[in-house]
């Protein structure tokens, strides 16, 4: 599981360009469903059939990345981009990324120290006056290797460390990818229906389309979600908690947990001695916003891996929660009946 | 009107958390329908079968409400909004849960200035002296809504809830009395109306309906010094031209206009510049449903004590029951 969780959060797949995971995703998924293909927006949908059949589950997880799409490039061929999801500019100076089809190096620059007038120092950075800087001497010799419209995604390994943690980017939402391919190895009363959505970050849009074909009787997301466990933050503002397991939501902004579901999850991983935790914030959005008001309504319910730093080139997870995420989710589909 | 508003706005049903209400709803109109169903996010629908046109009609029955995020070591209760609540219409409100636990929100007081107040930095009071004591009561997860009894004053009442539950009575008392009618009728008390248009979203799909009017409360500029709005408490229903959801359907306001002169009720016409109301799911529905909204004039709305004036519900009902009981040609 976390060969493939690594081998999915390094490829690239800045939303509206996710053929890098959505190869792999399909080479993976193949020989474990009954029948897989993309849909017309870009969807990978696994279907496993049921020993009993008649239920549809859609269960969903994005294969997007937030990440960045060159705007315009300079005379002196740097790079102008603009970014792809929600993205804090604060994080952005001097992060390496890589650009277009060919893996183009770059390096997010700004002015240095030195030129900065002193209110500037203190003042966050604006995106807009960032550039990516591929090494190129102008316009023509940066135009020979990137083409406006191009992405850019964090260049980031994945790597093990301390105490059973993972650190990569993209772990919103490829820990999600990884948990749908672990659960197609097994089989389930219902009929399953992995989906692995386009577009999530910039709107939800492929879980729109995704759920409208499919028709689904209920709905389950397979998340990364914000994990605020920090010395600086307030106790009741943590959302989740590191190493406590997953995390199921009863609100987001996006969608309210069915309730049945939502008790049904925590009966779940309270009768098989499973970690779990209740995220506790309304921060956020997800497929399940888009699942649960498709065509005459969907009963939906999320389930997340905790995640710091998400949205950065450096989130981190705890690989227990993260396998404990994949267990639970295993056990409640089990529990699904015909 | 005024025992059903009571009751209604008694009850409790913050968005998600519908079931309290739908409850109350359904026995209000069940023996009035031929049929009544709840769908799948969980909106109730009361059908009145007809061979004319397939009218849907709705009202939202959620609430606005404060949700638990989080209990601290002392027993207090971390919250977040369900639906628009400001912070500053819920200090020192008394709310209460759906098992009927109550509470009293306040906040930290070490805050410098007050219009920095935000929900994180609130809190509820349930008087639990620890964490144990308190998750012996309530839950994360669980929805608090304010604890506001309906109070009389004359031809005025004021409350929580009255969006929407003045629409929901309105509907109700539609459905009983509209009689001679062709159109097949469908009385859709939606849920999560606050957090989205959710309901409306999923029941008109279900539906799909030749046309839809929801009725929902608007707000007023009949206050000292208020915010510019066409719109006094009192004067009659008001019949939507556009808010941010909705522009109504031309030949739907008119049609609307057009029966509240020929019956004499008297009637506004509303531009609401921020908000909007189911209309703005409905009418996206499928391929389209030309869609109007009947709103009732409502002082304080999201606050605690909501204010509108029974006469305006009696007449958007009269409205309701002579354009459903006449041809409807769009």
């Amino acid at each position: 599981m976390v060969e493939v969780l690594k081998r999915l959060a390094e490829a690239r797949g800045v939303t509206g360009n996710e053929n890098e995971v959505r190869d792999i995703i399909l080479e993976l998924a193949r020989p474990l469903a009954d029948e897989c293909y993309v849909d017309r927006i870009g969807n990978v949908i696994a279907k496993k059939k049921g020993s009993k059949g008649g239920r549809k589950v859609m269960i969903a997880a994005h294969m997007d990345e937030i990440g960045f799409i060159i705007s315009r490039i300079s005379d002196n061929g740097m790079l102008r981009f603009l970014p792809v999801g929600g993205i804090d500019q604060r994080i952005l100076v001097s992060k390496r990324v890589l650009v277009g089809k060919d893996r183009v190096p770059g390096v997010i620059g700004v002015k240095a120290i030195h030129l900065q007038e002193p209110d500037e120092r203190r003042k966050v950075i604006n995106q807009k006056q960032m550039y990516i800087d591929i090494g190129a001497r102008s316009r023509e010799e940066a135009e020979k290797v990137v083409k406006i419209g191009d992405y850019a995604s964090f260049d980031s390994d994945f790597v093990c460390f301390g105490d059973n943690k993972v650190k990569s980017k993209a772990l919103d939402d490829r820990a999600g990818c990884s948990i749908l391919l672990e659960l197609l190895k097994d089989t389930y009363e219902c009929d399953l229906y992995a989906c692995f959505t386009v577009q999530e970050e910039i709107g939800l849009r492929g879980a729109e389309v995704a759920a409208y074909h499919i028709e689904p009787d209920l709905g389950l997301v397979v998340e990364g979600t914000t994990c605020a466990d920090l010395p600086d933050v307030p106790d009741h503002l943590h959302t989740t908690r590191m190493g406590k397991g997953p995390a199921i939501s009863f609100m987001d902004n996006s969608s309210i947990a069915n309730k049945d579901l939502f008790k049904r999850m925590v009966k779940t991983a309270e009768d098989n001695s499973i970690p779990y935790q209740i995220k506790e914030n309304v921060a956020g959005g997800n497929d399940a916003g888009r699942i649960q008001t498709s065509r005459s309504g969907v009963p939906t319910v999320v389930v997340s891996v905790p995640c710091r730093y998400i949205h950065s080139p450096s989130s981190v997870m705890d690989l227990d929660d993260f396998k404990n995420t994949h267990l639970l989710i295993q056990k409640f589909l089990k529990g699904v009946e015909a | 009107m005024k025992r059903l508003l009571e009751l209604l706005t008694g009850t409790y049903g913050p968005s998600g958390s519908e079931e309290d209400i739908r409850e109350v709803i359904e026995k209000e109109v069940r023996e009035y329908a031929d049929e009544v169903y709840t769908d799948a996010l969980g909106s109730l629908i009361a059908v009145k079968k007809g061979k004319g046109r397939k009218v849907m009609l709705a009202a939202h029955m959620d609430q606005i409400g404060l949700i638990v995020t989080g209990i601290d070591d002392n027993g207090f209760l971390r919250f977040s909004n369900v639906g628009g609540i400001s912070p500053f219409n819920v200090i020192h409100r008394k709310v209460r849960f759906q098992n009927g636990v109550t509470g009293v929100v306040s906040y930290e007081t070490e805050l410098e200035d007050i219009r920095n107040l935000k929900l994180g930095k609130m809190y509820i009071d349930i008087g639990a002296k620890s964490k144990d004591e308190a998750k012996a009561l309530v839950n994360i997860g669980d929805v608090a809504v304010y604890d506001a009894p309906m109070a009389v004053c004359g031809d005025r009442v004021t409350g929580c809830a009255m969006d929407d539950r003045a629409g929901c009575a309105v509907l109700v008392e539609t459905l009983k009395r509209v009689r001679n009618t062709d159109h097949e009728l469908y009385f859709v008390f939606t849920v999560q109306e606050e957090v989205g248009l959710r309901g409306a979203r999923t029941s008109a799909y279900g539906i799909m309906p030749d046309i839809g009017i929801s009725v929902d409360v608007t707000l007023t500029g009949d206050t000292p010094k208020s915010r510019p709005m066409a719109i006094n408490l009192g004067e009659g229903p008001a019949i939507k031209v556009k808010d941010a959801s909705v522009i109504a359907h031309p030949k739907v306001k008119e049609l609307m206009i057009q029966r509240a002169r020929e019956a004499g009720i008297p009637y506004q016409l509303e531009v609401l510049e921020a908000g909007g109301t189911d209309s703005g799911a409905i009418h996206l529905t499928g391929a389209g449903v030309p869609s109007g909204v009947i709103s009732i004039p409502c002082r304080y709305v999201h606050s605690a004590q909501e204010m509108v004036d029974l006469k305006d519900l009696t007449q958007a009902v009269e409205l309701l029951v002579t354009i459903l009981e006449k041809e409807i040609e769009i």
